[in-house]
């Protein structure tokens, strides 16, 4: 979620009185007004619109949603002049392929201007960019570099520079290994044999992509009037659009663009500010939202919402990344159409509600138990490894399922819910007893290399013993009119020999009962007898 | 009838019985009634209840013996044991003196001290000397005769005693304070009254017993002794589901009234079914480790058919879409994930429907997981319900129709629409309902309608699917003013007993 902050009086003297009305505007808008406080307002910018991560970007789209413009912004782009040339090596194939680049004159930097232009940058970088893997832009006052300029990677020990917020020159391999920001992404570039590099036509280093510039050349101050723009990655498209953003917000503030031809494996002139045209039909517009507009009025939508229109056609800005589909387009119409002026209408038509018939019979189960006084608890799928297996006394790790990285110390499949049980009664030596439970869940299980999901139940008395479960359970089996029988088990597990058995429904073996074993209660912490049963209720869904 | 009847109808035999002897102490009442303290006291307390007496309770503070108190009490005084060393040899080194009177450091310098203020003793050249006489030697000294005493009332000590006291509560644990409580017995004038007069009630039924029904003679014509019902009773708990079960069961129950069907599925999905097909691109933050749980294992794909549909659709776009653009990695839908979202199992829905199943509804209540730590507002697990309808002429009104409804069936009259932004459906929408108890908007409803590049590919056309999702968590937690989602699921059996039942109509 990225928020962008700007000045109340900013807002109120470029764009209107910030009273309710407007405040309404701005969140129906689809940007959520988050706070406003004496000096600053914050604004919500959903991901699917980085061309509104500054005040500028928002700025340019919220007006014409006001109606103050109309339709697609215009933006002029100069001719290349003599110079304005990158040429890329073949060396970055391998390490970041693209690059796109623009330069931008005629600026009037200050303070805000230049932390806007900054906050946007590293905004794009966190969404967009992937955390500057899928992207990243590097901004340099242009009076401090000699044009053309080249991309190109080279080995990491030849690349020497003074990196911003450093006082002395590193190597490549000593700023991914030293520097703040080089440690924070050194994994974009690490293992790789060569490290992408921009250089001016004197030879000095710009930049060295993703991770940080020169402080000689890449440190952008309210003298600075004309700027070089590069925008480096893996995706040629997403580029040329986040590059369009951040030029297009520089001539929002009084920039002059001009473009730049990039020449090396591939060619292209950029920035490209092209508008993209993109169908549009009226029926399908009625169709999804539910109305009959006209087509003039889906043209005034449209337009609020910054897009041109004509004969089926929308023209959308060359910075807008979100739109994939005329259903993207539709959204806008239904924005500018007010979400608030739609009529909510239930369609007639009939369909017969079902609950799925396990969790009928869940119910049930619970209903029986609980007539006979069981309490329910309900406990996490995960479960820490030491309560899965050596509480249990299991010493064995296999056919256990382990999530990967969890940041707690749940990190395993349960495979039953016995240990949770007697993990329940653990937590409750303090509180009245006898206590009865029961859980009703799911657990996981591997079966030849599979998982295999499967629901179960778990009674569990203490003080009890094998009588109180097995009457309990008895009384369940015979209101579900089940036969089961139980017979002596050969392995004890958690449970006294002797004093466990096997439940069978039909052939089928579905559980175990027994009363647990005093080592067990032990390492548990539990002072008082246990008894339990689990058993697995797939076999008993299918009687129903 | 007059309210000293009542009363006196409402006596149990124990209350009467101890009547007659209220003027006494409360030892004597036992003695006399051959009842045990804990059922007088039990029995007096009623009686106060009733307003025949007041029970007056006193604290007194008690002077006792510590623990080095008690053993001088068995052994003597330290200084009585070296002045008996002292007495018997008249002269003798302090060496001598300390280790035949096996006194330690502590013990012997205080003797020291003691003997020379008293001036039993003398110290001569390093020696002991014997300087009291024979009757003041046999003598017992005040501190030994306070020792002996005790405990006694600190209030009702003499000045003797006191001076003791003051001299023995400097030493190690030879003083020890407790508190004794007095239970005085104030007869009211009700009480006195009916100590007057006596009962006049007959033989009183008290338990109904089997024994009394048997007979009609047994219980015809005679009185059954009054209850003071407004004594509270101890508590008894039932057994009962769990809340969070609770309030499930009442959202399945909406669901299915208003013509639901109910999905159920697998935890572990394929990212297939998690991210893939809902057109989450492969890059997508959300299929990191950082927030999402991936298990070290591999699960099978669907038939061809649906996978190529699902990688054109991200790689090229389909159904007019310009798609994500970038090569799909087969692989890395394999991977086994937790599932994020309850959608996957709507996922397998959409792929499982055939034309004329059309139009359906559908719904799911389950848990979900994310990489989280846990505190007050965030966990692992949390759970979330959807619904969705698949119908070709569904439109984005009736998906707010739809949210409006399930709004009002939860109590909600007012309800708000903004835009919104999810990855799987254009338009979204985000739904507001108004709390009046708050006097605030409270978000509750995501939704929106299925991109057409996870519809076409799972169905086989697009058409218009409807999908939303309430925030059910902290519907819940509201409902039971939980405030700390860690006392979802932490299964405290007081909490669990104690917490009230899910009751809404």
């Amino acid at each position: 979620m990225a928020n962008i902050k700007f000045s109340k009086k900013l807002f109120e003297k470029e764009i209107g009185k910030l009273d309710e009305k407007m405040q309404d505007r701005i969140s129906m808008f689809g940007t959520p007004l988050d706070k406003v406080g004496a000096e600053e307002m914050e604004v919500e910018i959903f991901p699917n619109r980085p061309d509104m991560l500054s005040y500028h970007g928002f700025k340019r789209s919220f007006l014409s949603f006001i109606e103050e413009t109309k339709g697609l912004k215009e933006y002029k782009v100069e001719k290349a002049l003599k110079d304005y040339e990158v040429d890329i090596d073949s060396s970055v194939k391998d390490v970041r392929p693209f690059t796109v680049c623009a330069i931008v004159k005629g600026l009037k930097f200050d303070n805000d201007r230049i932390k806007e232009i900054v906050d946007l940058q590293e905004k794009i970088h966190a969404t967009v960019g992937r955390k500057r893997k899928k992207l990243a832009i590097g901004i340099y006052p242009l009076e401090k570099i000699s044009l053309p300029i080249s991309y190109k990677a080279l080995e990491p020990d030849r690349i020497k520079f003074l990196p911003l917020e450093s006082e002395k020159e590193m190597t490549g391999l000593e700023i991914l290994q030293r520097h703040p920001t080089g440690k924070e992404y050194a994994h974009l570039l690490a293992g790789k044999a060569k490290f992408p590099i921009f250089v001016d036509a004197k030879g000095a280093i710009l930049s060295m992509p993703p991770i940080i510039n020169s402080e000689m050349t890449g440190r952008i101050t309210d003298k600075t009037k004309d700027v070089f723009i590069e925008c480096s990655g893996s995706e040629m498209e997403v580029l040329k659009k986040c590059l369009n953003i951040i030029v297009c917000t520089l001539a929002d503030m009084g920039g002059k663009i001009y473009e730049m031809k990039i020449k090396g494996n591939y060619k292209e002139t950029t920035p490209d500010l092209k508008s993209e045209k993109i169908k549009v039909f009226l029926e399908n517009v009625n169709k999804l939202l539910g109305l009959t507009l006209t087509e003039k009025e889906l043209k005034t939508l449209l337009e609020k919402m910054g897009h041109n229109y004509l004969k089926g056609e929308a023209e959308v800005a060359s910075w807008r990344v979100d739109v994939l589909h005329e259903v993207d387009l539709i959204e806008d119409v239904a924005i500018a159409y007010g979400y608030e002026n739609f009529e909510a209408e239930i369609p007639q038509i009939s369909t017969i509600g079902k609950e799925n018939p396990e969790e009928i019979i869940k119910r049930k189960i619970a209903e029986i138990l609980v007539g006979l006084g069981l309490l329910e608890v309900v406990n996490y799928h995960l479960i820490p490894k030491a309560d899965l297996l050596a509480k249990m006394g299991e010493k064995a790790d296999k056919d256990i399922i382990e999530v990967e990285n969890s940041k707690t110390e749940y990190n395993i499949l349960r495979k039953n819910l016995s240990s949770y049980i007697l993990k329940n009664f653990a937590d409750n030596v303090d509180s009245e007893y006898p206590q009865k439970i029961f859980e009703l869940g799911r657990v996981f299980n591997l079966v030849g290399g599979k998982i295999v999901e499967s629901e179960k139940l778990t009674i569990g008395i203490s003080p009890g013993n094998y009588t109180d479960v097995r009457q309990a359970f008895d009384f369940l089996m015979k209101m579900l009119e089940l036969e089961i029988s139980v017979r002596e088990s050969s392995v004890n597990g958690i449970y006294v020999d002797g004093r466990v058995g096997e439940i069978y429904l039909g052939k089928n073996k579905i559980g175990e009962i027994g009363e647990v074993h005093p080592r067990v209660l032990r390492d548990w912490k539990i002072k008082m007898p246990v008894a339990m049963l689990e058993i697995d209720l797939t076999e008993i869904f299918k009687k129903f | 009838m007059i309210e000293k009847q009542k009363i006196a109808e409402s006596l149990s035999p124990h209350e009467r019985k101890i009547l007659p002897y209220l003027e006494e102490g409360i030892s004597d009442i036992c003695q006399k009634t051959n009842l045990d303290r804990v059922a007088v006291l039990r029995a007096l307390e009623y009686l106060q209840n009733k307003g025949l007496i007041n029970l007056v309770v006193t604290r007194k503070k008690i002077v006792d013996v510590g623990v080095n108190g008690a053993l001088y009490r068995k052994k003597g005084l330290p200084e009585r044991r070296l002045l008996n060393i002292v007495a018997e040899r008249r002269i003798v080194s302090l060496e001598d003196a300390q280790k035949e009177s096996e006194l330690s450091d502590d013990e012997f310098k205080a003797s020291l001290g003691a003997l020379k203020r008293k001036a039993m003793i003398d110290l001569k050249n390093g020696k002991l000397v014997l300087s009291a006489s024979s009757e003041e030697i046999s003598k017992k000294t005040l501190e030994e005769l306070f020792l002996e005493d005790l405990p006694l009332a600190y209030d009702e000590l003499g000045p003797e005693q006191k001076f003791a006291l003051k001299i023995l509560e400097g030493r190690k644990n030879i003083i020890d304070y407790s508190e004794e409580k007095e239970t005085k017995i104030e007869i009211l004038d009700l009480g006195k009254s009916l100590i007057k007069d006596g009962i006049k009630v007959g033989e009183m039924i008290e338990q109904i017993s089997p024994e009394i029904l048997k007979k009609e003679q047994n219980w015809k014509g005679k009185k059954f002794r009054r209850y003071d019902l407004t004594v509270p009773v101890s508590r008894v708990y039932g057994g009962k589901r769990h809340f969070v079960n609770q309030a499930i069961d009442y959202g399945r129950k909406l669901w299915t009234e208003m013509g639901f069907e109910e999905m159920k599925g697998d935890m572990v999905q394929t990212s297939f079914w998690n991210f893939d097909a809902l057109f989450t691109a492969q890059d997508h933050p959300v299929r990191e480790m950082q927030d999402t749980f991936f298990l070290n294992l591999k699960g099978e794909l669907p038939d061809k058919k649906l996978v190529k549909a699902v990688k054109d659709s991200h790689e090229k776009g389909v159904a007019g879409s310009k798609g994500w653009k970038y090569n799909w990695n087969e692989e890395e839908a394999k991977r086994l994930v937790l599932r994020t979202h309850t959608t996957s199992l709507s996922a397998h829905t959409l792929a499982g429907l055939k034309p004329e199943d059309l139009p359906a509804k559908f719904f799911a209540i389950g848990i979900n997981f994310r990489n989280e730590t846990i505190d007050w507002c965030h966990g692992f697990e949390f759970l979330q319900t959807e619904g969705i309808v698949v119908d070709p002429n569904a439109n984005f009104r009736n998906l707010l129709g739809y949210l409006k409804q399930l709004a009002k069936k939860m109590g909600f009259e007012k309800v708000r629409f903004r835009p919104s932004y999810f990855p799987y459906t254009e338009p979204s929408v985000e739904g507001d309902v108004w709390n009046e108890d708050r006097k605030e908007w409270v978000e509750v409803f995501a939704a929106g309608i299925l991109r057409p590049e996870v519809v076409e590919p799972l169905l086989g056309k697009s058409i218009p699917v409807l999908a939303w999702g309430p925030g059910f968590g902290r519907m819940i937690m509201g409902y039971y003013d939980i405030k700390d989602l860690r006392d979802l699921y932490k299964n405290d059996l007081t909490q669990l007993r104690n917490i009230k039942g899910w009751v809404k109509v």
